[in-house]
């Protein structure tokens, strides 16, 4: 019997030893594998051990930060957006349940203090040790002032729309709002299925046909081309024939003989397309490529955030460049034409900039948690527009669109501006897409602006014009 | 400590020693997770270590005056096992730790009640049928009686208690199979004909080993758990396998319990949950299937060569419920191994090898049938049952309902487990004294 009592044991043993080689396989080759699946919810805890920088604006509103909590033992760090949808669009979640987006996912190396230069590999054996890692502080160029001022005349009209800020001369984002909004402490989950799409940024990846405002694009092509100046003379019927089909301008109205000058300044379309159909197709996009149409600007935002603006064929899509297009309609912002509020404040930036195009700037600098400053970006050129007299000219003209034209609303006591604006029908009868771009002071510009509202009945001038100047109003209120 | 004389101490004298190890193991590790997680948890830790002691020192005295040449390791054996739960339940909640240390002591009560009561094993052998029909019993009381948790039907309320018959059904079956076995061996052994060329014991000899087999998938069907019906049945084939060696019973019987559990599979729908998420635990993570094993591997892999340290791993949500479904119970093992580390799950192993090996040994030094059927039969019980729990947390074998002897929190599971201690104990003292 002792003989078949030692046979079992082996048996027994065998299988005992055949756990603690599963257990082998699980602790030393399987695992970096199992700890590189996202399922893994350990990923996220460990995601929490880091104490996440803080975003702050430049006038010193902190719009994210961690805040410490305890978990099993340990610190754990959750995030928290004291401004709740001030900047909810631009500044993103980070969060466990809807991942990243926005600035929270852009700038997430330097918020977990994990970017490849040797403070980040520092921080990766602090990770490994388990100790609290603490990212980088982020001052944004965002003024949360003049932000709320945004967001309270969008949400006041009870509107979805859009408004851009730029510093001109370094592309700082100084506004980017966007209505809807939602609250990233506690609205997130809600707001991934509301139809309204309060997630979307509409100031990036919101497209609109620019209307009227495009003339600023059509006019500096002209210009430049030498096909025009502000004096050539047009004539102003209330329709032309364009394509077979009738052109006309705003209520029809007729305008007899007037200057180039006059018609940018009085938005007359049918002038506007006659020039469209003189540049032809080439000579337009060549220009609506220096104002950074048809590619994404390189800026530091999630990329499918960002949207290109340009003329799209029906499936949605920018079309090929050998595709044939109706010049005279794209000439006065219409047709198949679409624009996100971003694109028209760098076409306002471009003219206040003496013709330069400057990446856009979210960050105005990211200090380590010791306070000393790691990064601030300098000014990014892109390329040029236009001609520096043909900025010139515009500004001129620009200005005249506030003093005497279109524009009149946007009028701010004691500040220069210059702006252009629009009315883009949507395709609803009685509904357009109202804009206003511009830049302020006229001269030394410090502002470059888009405000868009979606489907109004009134036009640029009537609605998005007095945003412009509300918003102008709290910039300057702060910086003067 | 141990050293090239260590074995030539009185074998009290060295069971002593070992647990005094053991005790210190359990003071180092409670004021590890003490150290880990001041900010929680009181001071009671040490007192509870220093009850933990007692309890252990009074029944290392008992057994030094009734059963002094007994085997000197079990019982250390026993006390790092415990020590080993107890702290990873008081890691996981406190108030678990304070039952848990009640069950140790109630459990070492019951240790030194059988060895009083059982100090010459074979009054135990007269007691067979009894231990039989009580086995019976306690198995129908749970399955008529028996309430569902977490879908296996394992435990009846008694008094506000949820107490698991199995855990003692188990062992009175290896009482009962030890004494049927011995007195039948001979006859079960030699064939009384020949059916197709393969000799065959008569029926009336056989009948009651037909009957286990199938109230093993009685068992599996009814009680809704394959761990249990499992274990039974195999603790049944080894019995007959050192009774008989007759290899071709424990073939016909494996092939028969495989045929009868895969129909039975059909029809509790719980298991096949178990092996589907045995079979593809990554299919769906968060299904029922798949969650707590998922759970399992990513905290056992998280624990790496060295582990976090006594209290230092993630196992606790932010809710300050185990990630882990049952990881005080069932999963046990894992948290183990995630604090603990591939060192630490090992010695766990091997520690269970070890308690085996002195089980198998006692079985081999004793004299009489009864004792030997009695200690491998217990000594395969609590090694095949590591090897199908911890098999399970591991995904080696479908997941089961079984406890972690000595380890895993439960009162039912603890006591039972000091039970079949003290029973090796007493076998061994009649083989020892009567070689010396």
């Amino acid at each position: 019997m002792n003989r078949r009592i030692g046979n079992l044991f082996i048996v027994l043993a065998v299988g005992l030893l055949g756990l603690i080689a599963m257990t082998t396989y699980w602790q030393v080759v399987a695992r970096s594998s199992l700890e590189a699946r996202q399922s893994n919810v350990r990923l996220v805890y460990r995601d929490l051990a880091i104490d996440r920088g803080s975003i702050v604006s430049s006038d010193g509103v902190t719009l994210a930060e961690s805040k410490p909590g305890t978990l099993d033992g340990r610190t754990v760090y959750l995030r928290d957006y004291p401004t709740g949808g001030l900047a909810a669009q631009l500044v993103g979640y980070s969060s466990l349940l809807a991942g990243r987006a926005g600035l929270e996912r852009s700038l997430d190396p330097e918020l977990t203090g994990s970017t490849g230069d040797l403070a980040g590999v520092i921080n990766s054996f602090d990770r490994l040790k388990g100790d609290t890692v603490r990212g980088d502080d982020v001052i944004l160029r965002l003024n949360a002032a003049a932000q709320k001022v945004a967001m309270d005349e969008l949400t006041k009209l009870g509107v979805r729309g859009s408004v851009v800020v730029l510093d001109p001369s370094n592309g700082g984002i100084l506004v980017m709002a966007s209505t809807p909004t939602f609250d990233p402490n506690t609205g997130l989950e809600q707001a991934l299925s509301d139809p309204g799409s309060p997630l979307l940024n509409r100031a990036t990846q919101g497209l609109y046909p620019p209307g009227s405002t495009f003339k600023v694009v059509t006019a500096a092509s002209a210009l430049d081309a030498g096909l025009v100046t502000p004096e050539t003379n047009f004539p102003g019927p209330s329709c032309i024939d364009s394509g077979g089909q009738k052109l006309c301008n705003f209520r029809d109205r007729a305008y007899g003989p007037h200057s180039f000058g006059y018609a940018l300044v009085h938005s007359i379309n049918t002038t506007f397309a006659e020039v469209g159909a003189d540049l032809g197709k080439d000579q337009l996009e060549a220009t609506m490529r220096g104002f950074g149409f048809f590619s994404r600007f390189p800026w530091d935002y999630p990329p499918e955030q960002s949207l290109p603006s340009g003329i799209f064929n029906r499936r949605g899509n920018l079309i090929d460049p050998s595709a044939p297009i109706d010049v005279p309609r794209i000439a006065i912002g219409q047709e198949r034409l679409l624009a996100t509020p971003l694109q028209m404040a760098e076409v306002a930036a471009a003219v206040a900039n003496g013709g330069q195009i400057v990446q856009p700037e979210p960050v105005q600098e990211v200090r380590a948690p010791d306070g000393s400053v790691v990064r601030r970006p300098s000014p990014v050129y892109l390329g040029r527009a236009m001609t520096t007299e043909t900025a010139a000219t515009l500004r001129e003209l620009m200005k005249q669109v506030v003093d005497e034209g279109t524009g009149g609303a946007a009028a701010v006591a004691g500040l220069d501006v210059a702006g252009k604006t629009g009315t883009a029908e949507t395709g609803t009868a009685g509904k357009n897409d109202a804009w206003f771009i511009g830049f302020a002071p006229a001269e030394s510009s410090r502002f470059a602006f888009a405000v868009l509202v979606e489907d109004v009945d009134g036009t640029g001038g009537d609605v998005a014009a007095p945003i412009a100047a509300a918003v102008l109003r709290a910039l300057t209120a702060q910086t003067t | 400590m141990p050293d090239r004389g260590f074995l030539r101490l009185p074998a009290r004298n060295r069971e002593l020693a070992l647990i005094a190890l053991a005790l210190l193991i359990a003071t180092t590790g409670f004021a590890a997770v003490q150290l880990a997680r001041a900010q929680e948890f009181a001071a009671s830790p040490l007192i509870a270590a220093a009850f933990f002691a007692g309890a252990y020192l009074i029944a290392h005295l008992v057994v030094r005056i009734t059963l002094p040449d007994a085997d000197p390791y079990v019982l250390p054996i026993t006390a790092v096992l415990t020590a080993l739960g107890l702290i990873e339940i008081y890691r996981i909640d406190a108030t678990l730790a304070r039952d848990q240390g009640l069950w140790i002591v109630l459990g070492l009560v019951l240790f030194v009640g059988v060895i009083v009561a059982f100090r010459d094993i074979r009054r135990l052998e007269t007691l067979r049928y009894t231990c039989g029909a009580v086995a019976v019993g306690l198995l129908l009381a749970t399955i008529v009686l028996g309430s569902e948790v977490n879908g296996a039907r394992l435990w009846i309320r008694v008094a506000g208690l949820q107490i698991q018959p199995g855990e003692f059904a188990k062992i009175l079956l290896v009482i009962f199979l030890a004494g049927y076995l011995r007195e039948r061996r001979e006859v079960l052994a030699a064939p009384a004909r020949k059916v197709l060329g393969i000799g065959v014991p008569a029926l009336r000899h056989s009948l009651p080993l037909l009957i286990i087999a199938g109230a093993s998938l009685v068992l599996l069907v009814a009680m809704n758990d394959l761990g249990s019906s499992l274990l039974f049945y195999v603790i049944a084939l080894a019995m007959l396998y050192i009774a008989t060696g007759r290899l071709l019973f424990v073939g016909l019987g494996a092939g028969l319990f495989a045929l009868g559990a895969a129909a039975a599979l059909q029809i509790t729908p719980r298991v096949q949950t178990r092996i589907d998420g045995w079979l593809q635990p990554w299919a769906d993570e968060q299904a029922q299937c798949c969650y707590q094993i998922t759970q399992s591997i990513y905290t056992i892999a998280d624990g790496g060569v060295l582990g976090a340290g006594f209290g230092r791993g993630l196992i606790l949500n932010s809710g300050g419920g185990t990630i882990i479904p049952y990881a005080e119970t069932d999963f046990i093992y894992s948290v183990i191994a995630n604090e603990l580390g591939l060192v630490g799950a090992t010695a766990v192993i091997l520690l269970y090898l070890l308690l085996a090996w002195r089980g198998f040994r006692i079985a081999t030094t004793a004299d009489d049938g009864f004792s030997k059927l009695l200690a491998a039969g217990l000594a395969t019980a609590v090694a095949f049952q590591v090897f199908v729990i911890v098999g399970g947390v591991i995904r080696l074998l479908p997941l089961t309902g079984l406890t972690l002897p000595f380890v895993s929190y439960g009162g039912s599971s603890v006591t039972a487990n000091f039970a079949i201690a003290g029973l090796l104990l007493c076998i061994s003292q009649r083989a020892n004294r009567e070689r010396a």
